[in-house]
């Protein structure tokens, strides 16, 4: 992945912002509120169209491609703001994950052809061992909107795991967690990126946590990117400084 | 499935294929009428229940599917056998031609636009310049079918409201499983995962605007068949057989059923036959407000139609033997 850049017209949400996420990497996204890091993810999986400027993913570009294609790319994400399929079971959620691997339509579906059961019960098994590999294993069959809300996000995680992305894009991922589940989050995030030899993108709030796990740190601010660097450099950057404590104040 | 599931649905088959030997031919006229309509709720549910697209206009699929029959057998001879999979595949590309537009329409105008469908075709119907296919208001008498000399000769003498019910019934076993497997699968996760969340279900990876479009064809699809059977067991269609209040009277069905649930098609067939039957005994100055009053009863007692009703009943009697 390389030469990420962004711009996003009317309210100036993203403004001219480039920069590079190297394969195999966690690089983190900082920023005060409405700096633009959803926005930007977005644009990633083509949710908002970007005014100008282009995203490259794996060398092509990504502003031709579909909304649905995404994921069959290779980039897959979890929300700001929950977006799981709440009346589904977590097992049923995982499973749709793997959407884009599958490909059995209409016709063969409802003739359950032989392929049919045998790509179902290959969806099962790998939608099984995500769910314990996130601890979600006594709840597999819960129904995702009588969960805890802590327990709703490692269900994301799972589902955007699912499709077996080469680039995973975390929005605020430790959010609504509390202190012993934001150190546990940090661990599996690494876990699962040597696993898996995932790219994450990170946006989060939590300095700690994208201090610890994170290669790379790009810090926006108004749509612009302010900073970009290892994470001491970028905590240390007397934008990032001033941004965070204008964004306190 | 679970055992218990299977001991159930067996002894419904089989009550199924002994009913037409203890009633009257009438009332076996009436439990065909039940299982045509259960198919056509079934195709409705599919839509609304499980897709989260919401219609008022699926009497225009029913009209379709019965007039394809009614044309074909009267201006072509055709069995009637025949014609249910041509109704079936006309209803399919209408439904997906249909569809496509209606992408664009979100639940409440989407419910419009297919009233507007709903409303329109009847008139269609009755158009002068159609009326040498349709028959115009006068509709189309057609022939009832006897049944096929095969079974006399096993001994087995059936007359033709007791055929034709089987026939009916087999038709439904077929569309039931075949509806029953498309649900339970990868199609039938992101149907639901697109009603419950169209921006994560995209970002998974399924093609919404396709998945809709198919799901609108295979609904309309299965209400056409049902249509289509409708025809050929009343052997009669008219224009004013399938107005709007008919489409209604399906939303009316799935949601007293049961929203996205494959048996809730048979309850809400059942309520939509016989429901209007019963406010007619109890009145027959105001048997719509009788059947008012079933229909807030039904609503009231059972939110999540007779098949959540009896999902919880059973959840609770397993939770009741596993306390004791
Ligand atoms: N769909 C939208 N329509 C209008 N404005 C938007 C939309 N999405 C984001 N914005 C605006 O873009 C800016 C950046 O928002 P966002 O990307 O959500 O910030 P962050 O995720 O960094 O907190 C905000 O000013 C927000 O109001
Ligand atoms: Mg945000």
């Amino acid at each position: 992945m390389r030469n990420v850049g962004v711009r996003f017209g009317g309210i100036v949400a993203l403004d001219d912002v480039s920069f590079e996420v190297t394969r195999g990497r966690i690089v983190g996204l900082i920023g005060p509120n409405g700096a633009g890091k959803t926005t930007l993810f977005n644009c990633l999986s083509r949710l908002y169209q970007c005014d100008s400027g282009d995203i490259l993913f794996d060398g092509s570009s990504l502003l031709r491609v579909s909304r649905h294609r995404i994921a069959e790319l290779g980039i897959g994400r979890t929300f700001q703001n929950l977006a799981l399929f709440r009346t589904m079971s977590v097992l049923d959620n995982v499973m749709v994950g793997r959407h884009c691997r599958t490909g059995s339509g209409f016709f063969v579906n409802s003739l359950r052809l032989p392929g049919v059961a045998r790509e179902e019960q290959a969806t099962l098994e790998k939608a099984q061992a995500l769910i314990r590999l996130l601890g979600l294993g006594p709840v597999a069959d819960a129904r995702v909107a009588d969960l805890p809300f802590g327990t709703q996000k490692r269900v994301e995680l799972a589902r955007a795991l699912a499709c077996e992305p080469k680039l995973l894009l975390l929005d605020e991922p430790a959010s609504g967690l509390n202190h012993e589940e934001v150190g546990v989050l940090g661990k599996l995030l690494g876990e699962i990126r040597d696993r898996l030899a995932l790219t994450v993108l990170l946006v989060e709030h939590h300095m700690s946590l994208v201090m610890s796990i994170s290669d790379r740190v790009v810090a926006l601010n108004f749509g612009k990117k302010i900073a970009e660097g290892n994470p001491a450099e970028v905590q240390q950057h007397p934008e990032v400084i001033q941004a965070y404590l204008g964004g306190a104040a | 499935m679970s055992r218990r599931q299977l001991i159930v649905l067996a002894a419904v088959l089989a009550l199924a294929c002994v009913l037409p030997f203890l009633v009257s031919n009438y009332r076996t006229f009436q439990f065909n009428l039940v299982i045509i309509y259960a198919i056509a709720l079934l195709g409705l549910n599919i839509l609304t229940g499980y897709n989260g697209q919401i219609s008022l206009g699926h009497g225009a699929f029913y009209a379709m599917g019965a007039y394809c029959t009614a044309i074909l057998m009267d201006k072509f001879g055709v069995p009637y056998w025949a014609t249910l999979p041509v109704a079936g595949a006309v209803c399919l590309l209408f439904g997906f031609l249909f569809g496509l537009p209606a992408l664009r329409l979100e639940g409440l105008y989407l419910a419009l636009a297919t009233f507007a469908l709903g409303v329109s075709l009847p008139q269609l119907l009755k158009y002068h310049q159609l009326e040498n296919w349709t028959g115009g208001v006068q509709g189309i008498v057609i022939a009832k079918p006897e049944a096929p000399a095969f079974f006399g000769s096993l001994g087995l003498r059936l007359n033709p409201d007791q055929w034709l019910y089987f026939f009916t019934l087999a038709v439904a076993i077929v569309m039931f499983v075949l509806a029953w497997n498309l649900l339970r699968g990868r199609v039938g996760r992101a149907l639901v995962a697109i009603r419950d969340q169209h921006v994560a279900a995209e970002a998974m990876g399924i093609n919404s605007a396709m998945v809709k479009s198919l799901t609108f064809g295979v609904s309309a699809m299965y209400t056409g068949i049902a249509g289509s059977l409708g025809a050929i067991a009343v052997q009669f269609v008219a224009p004013d057989s399938f107005n709007i209040f008919l489409s209604i009277v399906f939303l009316v069905g799935i949601v007293v059923g049961g929203l996205a649930s494959i048996s809730g098609a048979i309850y809400g067939a059942l309520f939509i036959q016989f429901v209007p039957n019963v406010a007619d005994e109890i009145s027959k100055a105001a048997p719509w407000a009788i059947f008012g009053v079933f229909l807030i009863g039904f609503v009231y007692l059972m939110p999540m139609g007779v098949a959540g009703a009896l999902r919880m009943a059973v959840a609770r009697l397993g939770r009741k033997r596993q306390n004791t």
